[in-house]
């Protein structure tokens, strides 16, 4: 009886390593339990009010939601480029900057300085989802037809997006006079949780919908695994790869809605700043193998808010914050150790070779 | 053909960027008609105007100044790089320009192309940025006295005499002549005085994203603080953006005191509004200096001093007027 037992332990234990969501789940443990410990006031969330007047929650798991969900709208966007061309859009901070220039280009009319806005929020935030699918179009192109790296493609962008930004607005710095705008980065009045959480779930539930009912998921996977394969089998690759993109180019405007709209202004130069590296990360942590092919979104989320996590606690403990990039070097160093089959099969060796003895003592 | 087609796909795409990061007047150096009767020929070579509300201000400052009404024949070069920079001063040394008016982007690897310019009898003038060259090699030198600057911030804010200072210090990016000269004097006042501390102090690297983060990730820590000392305007508006969030009061006659630096012309009205207390100068307009030390080397006179230090001031949000706001802004 103890043997079967044994077994099923032995093949929980199992079941649960090789589950995908299981390294971003015990990143984030661990990071919750330094936290917990180090200072158990942490999870502490305290009711307050703005200084709108509006009621609203604060403490640090507001802020990791808050920061995290941005990250989590371009891990989505992210896992599905990683998947089909399997490289990575490093053009995303870049983008995020095109296209929340020309929404508020829409916004301001192209003065920099206006009383009111001049267009509804809703067609800035159109045009700036035209903008960044366009984006997204332009490296899809240079991935899925002309067969470049997708890193060398997006490389482009990653140069020349930030002048083209700049370039959008004529340089000028515009300021947004509508207080609603800052909804979107801050908080809708009455409703004390961020509006970036309902952004991201919208996202997620949308992706969930889109995933379910649609065979997007399998013919990425398909193109990610083996492309001539999945083309003898009817899927047309190029326009699967193009369509990553595209996907991606959607979310990088939703990010750039938010980005925009936390400061009513844009900075060309350093917003969104190296975004691009947390997202890519955000996918490495979900346990996706970044040469393409098998994914899992859900871990690439949660991913994005371990970083976040990660992030937060950077701050707290009074890290430089140009030393930050470091710690999270220091993240994919372990990562990509113990993603390697080598170190894999020493794990599972070792874990054979403790679990008897423990039997035995 | 289809390698040679991506290549030139690429290289548009290429260009494209490269139209997109020059100014409307074009990156390099044009050369003008020349030779035009009284007119003083200067070549500027400055940064990107695109780096920084600064920068733009600086550049459209040195256009309204050096026209041809003002008896100027100018030209205008911009780069970020250092290299290119010195390339552009050998065209405008070549040019036969009179003044070679100069920002550098780095400090070093400038001797050379001055030793050319000093036999080719033209006159050197750097502005906003020294260099690491031998100060026989040009006439004169206009700048920023940062630590200055950082003096005066601190002078202001120690004049308001707080029972205590609890300080969040978001810095720029560490190492530029502005973050130096900005830190070192808070540093040197916190070090000596009892009741001044820091709460936090870290780099946002002069983004306003960054800043707000540090500043919510003190306020999520329950840590006391009092003033909020960043070093440029950006990252004042960050830190506000998460005060306010907070629900922490900023301003005059409130809970926090916000110091910037720079004074764009929207931080100027965060000023005029008492949403802010404090904004230092870090003054762009070199021109007219450059103009008087031009006129007076023409009309044959020396200059009493090699390095001139602009005035900069520093603006209060209780005496601030909108006059202020119309002239200092950036």
């Amino acid at each position: 009886m103890s043997d079967t037992k044994k077994k099923k332990d032995q093949s929980f234990l199992k079941r649960l390593t090789s589950n995908q969501l299981f390294i971003p789940l015990l990143a984030l443990i661990l990071l919750a339990a330094i936290n917990l410990i180090v200072d158990p006031s942490f999870i502490k969330v305290t009711p307050g009010y703005n200084n709108a007047g509006n009621p609203v929650l604060s403490g640090y798991l507001i802020t990791i939601l808050d920061y995290g969900s941005e990250l989590a709208i371009l891990a989505i966007g992210m896992t599905l480029v990683t998947a089909a061309s399997g490289g990575q859009d490093i053009s995303v901070g870049a983008t995020i900057a095109i296209a929340g220039s020309a929404m508020l280009r829409v916004l301001c009319g192209g003065d920099s300085r206006p009383e009111t806005i001049q267009a509804p929020i809703i067609v800035a935030f159109l045009v700036a989802c035209l903008v960044g699918m366009l984006c997204g179009a332009f490296n899809g192109l240079l991935v899925s037809v002309f067969k470049i790296q997708p890193m060398i493609a997006t490389l482009i962008l990653f140069t020349a997006g930030r002048s083209i930004a700049a370039w959008i607005n004529n340089n000028e710095l515009p300021i947004v006079p509508d207080p609603r705008f800052s909804y979107f980065g801050g908080f809708i009045p009455g409703i004390p949780i961020p509006t970036t959480v309902f952004i991201a779930a919208i996202c997620i539930v949308v992706i969930a919908l889109v995933l379910k009912f649609t065979n997007l998921g399998l013919y990425t996977q398909a193109v990610g695994i083996n492309e001539s394969s999945s083309r003898l089998n009817g899927i047309n690759p190029t326009f699967i790869k193009f369509l990553a993109f595209v996907i991606l180019g959607i979310c990088v405007a939703v990010a750039a809605l938010i980005k925009v709209s936390r400061l009513s202004t844009i900075n060309y130069s350093v917003i969104a700043k190296d975004i691009e590296m947390d997202a890519i990360l955000a996918v490495a942590l979900g346990g996706n193998a970044l040469s393409g092919g098998k994914f899992n979104i859900w871990a690439s989320i949660l991913g994005a808010y371990v970083i976040q996590f990660l992030t937060t606690t950077l701050y707290k403990f009074n890290v430089q914050s140009d030393a930050l990039a470091a710690y999270k070097a220091v993240v994919v160093i372990l990562l990509v150790v113990f993603s390697a089959p080598k170190v894999r099969e020493t794990m599972g060796n070792l874990v054979k070779k403790v679990a008897p003895k423990k039997e035995v003592a | 053909m289809k390698k040679k087609f991506l290549a030139a796909v690429l290289a548009s795409v290429m260009a494209f960027g490269l139209v997109a990061c020059g100014s409307s007047t074009g990156s390099a150096p044009a050369k003008t008609s020349g030779g035009e009767g009284g007119l003083i020929k200067v070549g500027i070579i400055n940064n990107d105007p695109n780096e920084s509300g600064y920068r733009t201000a600086n550049d459209a400052d040195l256009k309204a100044k050096f026209t041809k009404e003002n008896g100027y024949d100018a030209s205008f070069a911009y780069s970020l790089k250092n290299d290119e920079q010195i390339q552009y001063a050998q065209t405008f040394i070549q040019d036969d320009v009179d003044y070679l008016l100069l920002s550098a982007a780095d400090t070093a690897g400038w001797d050379s192309v001055l030793q050319d310019a000093q036999a080719a009898g033209v006159k050197v003038i750097l502005f906003d940025r020294t260099i690491d060259a031998d100060s026989s090699l040009y006439e004169a030198s206009i700048v920023s006295d940062m630590a200055k600057e950082g003096q005066t911030a601190v002078d202001w804010l120690a004049s308001q005499n707080l029972s205590e200072y609890n300080v969040i210090h978001i810095q720029g990016v560490m190492g530029s002549a502005a973050q130096q000269g900005r830190s070192g004097a808070l540093d040197t006042k916190v070090a000596a005085e009892g009741n001044w501390n820091i709460v936090k102090q870290q780099t946002a690297e002069w983004n306003a994203e960054k800043a707000q983060q540090i500043v919510q990730s003190v306020i999520d820590a329950g840590t006391p603080f009092n003033v909020v000392y960043a070093e440029n305007d950006d990252m004042a508006k960050g830190a506000v953006a998460a005060l306010d969030a907070a629900g922490i009061t900023h301003g005059v006659g409130k809970d926090v005191v916000v110091m910037g630096f720079d004074c764009n012309k929207w931080a100027l009205e965060e000023l005029l509004a008492q949403n802010w207390n404090y904004d230092g100068q870090c003054n762009p307009f070199q021109a007219s200096y450059i103009d008087d030390i031009i006129k007076t080397l023409e009309s044959g006179g020396s200059l009493s001093q090699k390095t001139i230090i602009m005035d900069e001031k520093g603006f209060d949000a209780t005496t601030i007027t909108q006059d202020d706001v119309d002239n200092y802004g950036i």
